[in-house]
C-alpha cells in the first residue's frame, strides 16, 4: 500500500517544497532579488518606452498625404515621399558603419591577439591602457580631429587612390579635394569603435582554455597555428559580439560624422566624393534645430528606421553566434 | 617508429625555482614506462620536458640533456615545434578541440604538419587512427559531429587518435585516466597495451595499480619537503619496484604508507 503512494505524494508536495525553499531567502538576499528583477524590468520598460515614442511620433509622417509632406515636411529637394527620404539615409548609415567595421575589426583583433598572446606582460598592459584611453575621448573631439586634421591630410591619398581605382573598367569614382567624404568619416568611426572591439576581443582571447592551447602546441603547432586552431575558433562568437557592439556605436554616431562629412542624399558608392551621402544620426542632428511640426515627425521616422536597423543587426549577430552552438565549446 | 630516450642530469626550473633535480634515466623503445610518486614530486613536470612542453610556461627552463636516439632535444639547432611533432602527448583531462568535428580533431595535427592531404588519404588516416585508438566502431557514423559531444572516455581516446595520427615516435600520457570512470580507464589501459607495439610510451599516474597493470618499467619520484626539488628515487622493472624495491621510500610509497 505505502509503496504505491510515494509518486503521488511527491507530486502533491512539490509546490509546497518550492515555496519552502523561497522562504529560506531572507533579508538582503530577498532585497537583492527584487533589485535584480527590477533592473531587468526597468531595461525592458525603457526599451518599450523608446519604441512607443518613436512609433507614436513617427506615425504622422507615414499617414500624411504627399501634399502635406511637400508643404510642411521640409523634405530635401527632389524627394516626394518618406520612403525616398529614409532609403538613402539607411543606405548611407549602413555603408559608413560597414566600412568602419571592416577597417576596425581586423586591427582590433590584431591588437587583442598581440596583447593576449604575443607581447611581454609589461608591454601588453601598456598597450591595453592606451587602447582604453582612446575610448575616453569624446566624439566631438574625434569629429574636430577628423574634420580639421585628418580630412586635409588624407585628401591627397584619396585622390591618388581614386586615380588608381578608375583604371579598372566600369569604375568611375570621384574624389573631393577637401577630404570631407564618407571614407574619411569611416576611418574616424573605425578609430572610435576600435577600443570596444579590442577590449572585448582581448578578454575573450585570454579566456581560451589552457587545455586547448596546449593540445595544439603538443601536436606541433607554431604560435600562429595554435592561435588559429585553438584561440580564434574559441573566440569566434565573442569577436562577433564585440564587432556588433562596435557596429552599434558606429551606426548611431552623430557628431563625428556631422563634423567631417559634407552631406548629400542618394544611393551612391561615391565614398570619396563630397555631398554624396549622409547617415541617419548626422542628418537628424543637422536638421532637428530648425524642424517643426511635420518635419519633426519625418525626422523621428528616420530615427525609427535607425532603431529597427540596430535591432536587426543585433538579432542577426545572435543568430550567427547560435548557429554553431554545438561547436562553441560551451557544452 | 619507436625511439629510445636518454635523460642525463636534468634539472628543471620554473624561473629561479628548481622543481626537479638531477634526473638521469633511460626509457626503452616499444615499452611502457610509468612515473609514480606523491603529488608535487615533479613527475608531470618531468614528463613535459620530454617534448619541450615545459617551456610553454613563461620562465620555465631546463639544464642537462634529453636525447632521442642520440639527438639532444635541447640542442641549439632543435626547433621545439619539431620535437612536439615527434613526441606526442595526451593530457590529464580530455581536450578535443570543441569547435571541430571528430574527423577534424583527428586531422588537426596532420593539417598543421603538411597542410595538404587528399580526401581519400584523409579518410584512410581518420579510420586508421580511430581504429588505433579503439574508437572507430563507436564514432564511424558520426564523424561530423562535434568531438565534445562524446563521453569522457571516448574524448580521451579521440585525443589519443589525434596524437597518433601524426605518427609520433613517442607518446607521453599525463595521468590520462584520472578524469575517467573505471570502464573507460580499462579501455585506455587495453589501448596502451596495443600501442606499445609501435610506440615508446611514458605514462604518469597517481594510481599504483594502474602502473602495475600497464607498465614494463616504473620510476618512483619523491620530494623531500615543500619548496625542495623533486628527485628520481628509483627506477626498475615494474615487478621489482612493487615487490622488492631497493629504497625504503619506494617501499613505503608502493605499500601505501604515504602519498
Amino acid at each position: 500500500m505505502t509503496t504505491a503512494s510515494p509518486p503521488a505524494h511527491a507530486t502533491r508536495h512539490e509546490p509546497r517544497r518550492r515555496r519552502a525553499s523561497g522562504d529560506t531567502e531572507r533579508g538582503f538576499s530577498r532585497v537583492f532579488r527584487w533589485i535584480t528583477t527590477g533592473a531587468g524590468v526597468l531595461l525592458l520598460g525603457v526599451l518599450a518606452a523608446v519604441a512607443a515614442f518613436l512609433v507614436a511620433r513617427a506615425l504622422p509622417a507615414f499617414t500624411a498625404s504627399q501634399a502635406e509632406l511637400l508643404a510642411d515636411g521640409k523634405l530635401p529637394a527632389g524627394v516626394t515621399s518618406i520612403a525616398q527620404y529614409v532609403g538613402p539615409l539607411v543606405f548611407g548609415t549602413l555603408l559608413a558603419a560597414a566600412m568602419a567595421l571592416a577597417i576596425a575589426t581586423p586591427i582590433a583583433m590584431g591588437i587583442a591577439l598581440f596583447i593576449s598572446h604575443y607581447a611581454p606582460r609589461r608591454i601588453a598592459s601598456g598597450i591595453g591602457y592606451v587602447v582604453d584611453l582612446l575610448a575616453a575621448i569624446p566624439s566631438v573631439v574625434f569629429g574636430l580631429w577628423g574634420g580639421r586634421v585628418l580630412a586635409p591630410l588624407i585628401a591627397d591619398f584619396w585622390v591618388w587612390l581614386v586615380g588608381v581605382l578608375n583604371v579598372l573598367p566600369f569604375v568611375e569614382f570621384r574624389a573631393t579635394a577637401t577630404g570631407r567624404s564618407l571614407a574619411t568619416a569611416s576611418i574616424v568611426l573605425a578609430v572610435m569603435i576600435l577600443p570596444i572591439i579590442t577590449a572585448v576581443s582581448r578578454e575573450v582571447f585570454l579566456q581560451t582554455p589552457k587545455l586547448h592551447e596546449e593540445a595544439a602546441l603538443a601536436l606541433g603547432a607554431t604560435r600562429w597555428e595554435m592561435i588559429r586552431t585553438a584561440v580564434l575558433p574559441f573566440g569566434r562568437s565573442g569577436v562577433i559580439s564585440a564587432a556588433m557592439l562596435g557596429l552599434g556605436r558606429a551606426l548611431g554616431e552623430t557628431m563625428a560624422v556631422l563634423m567631417i562629412l559634407s552631406t548629400g542624399l542618394g544611393y551612391s558608392l561615391q565614398i570619396f566624393g563630397a555631398g554624396e551621402l549622409t547617415t541617419i544620426a548626422a542628418n537628424i542632428a543637422s536638421r532637428f534645430p530648425e524642424a517643426s511640426g511635420l518635419a519633426v515627425n519625418v525626422l523621428i521616422a528616420t530615427g525609427l528606421a535607425l532603431f529597427i536597423i540596430t535591432l536587426a543587426v543585433n538579432m542577426a549577430a545572435r543568430a550567427i553566434v547560435a548557429r554553431r552552438k554545438d561547436f562553441s565549446g560551451a557544452n | 617508429m619507436a625511439q629510445r630516450i636518454d635523460v642525463k642530469d636534468l634539472n628543471i626550473y620554473y624561473g629561479d625555482f628548481m622543481a626537479v633535480q638531477g634526473v638521469s634515466m633511460t626509457i626503452e623503445p616499444k615499452s611502457v614506462t610509468a612515473f609514480i610518486g606523491p603529488s608535487g614530486c615533479g613527475k608531470s613536470t618531468f614528463l613535459r620536458t620530454l617534448n619541450r612542453m615545459h617551456e610553454v610556461i613563461p620562465g620555465a627552463h631546463v639544464e642537462g640533456s634529453v636525447e632521442l636516439e642520440g639527438v639532444d632535444l635541447y640542442g641549439p639547432e632543435v626547433d621545439p615545434v619539431a620535437v612536439r611533432r615527434t613526441v606526442g602527448m595526451v593530457f590529464q583531462r580530455p581536450n578535443p578541440f570543441p569547435t571541430m568535428s571528430i574527423r577534424e580533431n583527428v586531422l588537426a595535427g596532420v593539417k598543421l604538419n603538411n597542410k595538404k592531404i587528399s580526401k581519400t588519404d584523409a579518410d584512410d588516416l581518420v579510420e586508421r587512427s580511430l581504429r588505433g585508438a579503439n574508437l572507430w566502431n563507436e564514432v564511424k557514423d558520426r564523424l561530423d559531429r562535434p568531438g565534445s559531444g562524446l563521453s569522457g572516455g571516448q574524448q580521451q581516446r579521440l585525443c589519443i587518435a589525434r596524437a597518433i595520427a601524426v605518427r609520433p615516435q613517442v607518446l607521453l600520457m599525463d595521468e590520462p585516466c584520472s578524469a575517467l570512470d573505471p570502464i573507460s580507464t580499462l579501455a585506455i589501459e587495453d589501448l596502451i597495451q596495443e600501442l606499445k607495439k609501435d610506440y615508446t610510451i611514458v605514462i604518469v599516474t597517481h594510481n599504483m595499480q594502474q602502473a602495475a597493470r600497464v607498465s614494463d618499467r616504473t620510476a618512483f619520484f619523491n620530494i623531500a619537503g615543500t619548496g625542495k626539488p623533486g628527485r628520481l628515487i628509483e627506477m626498475n622493472d615494474t615487478a621489482t619496484i612493487f615487490s622488492a624495491p631497493s629504497e625504503k621510500a619506494t617501499e613505503d610509497y608502493v605499500s601505501g604508507r604515504f602519498g
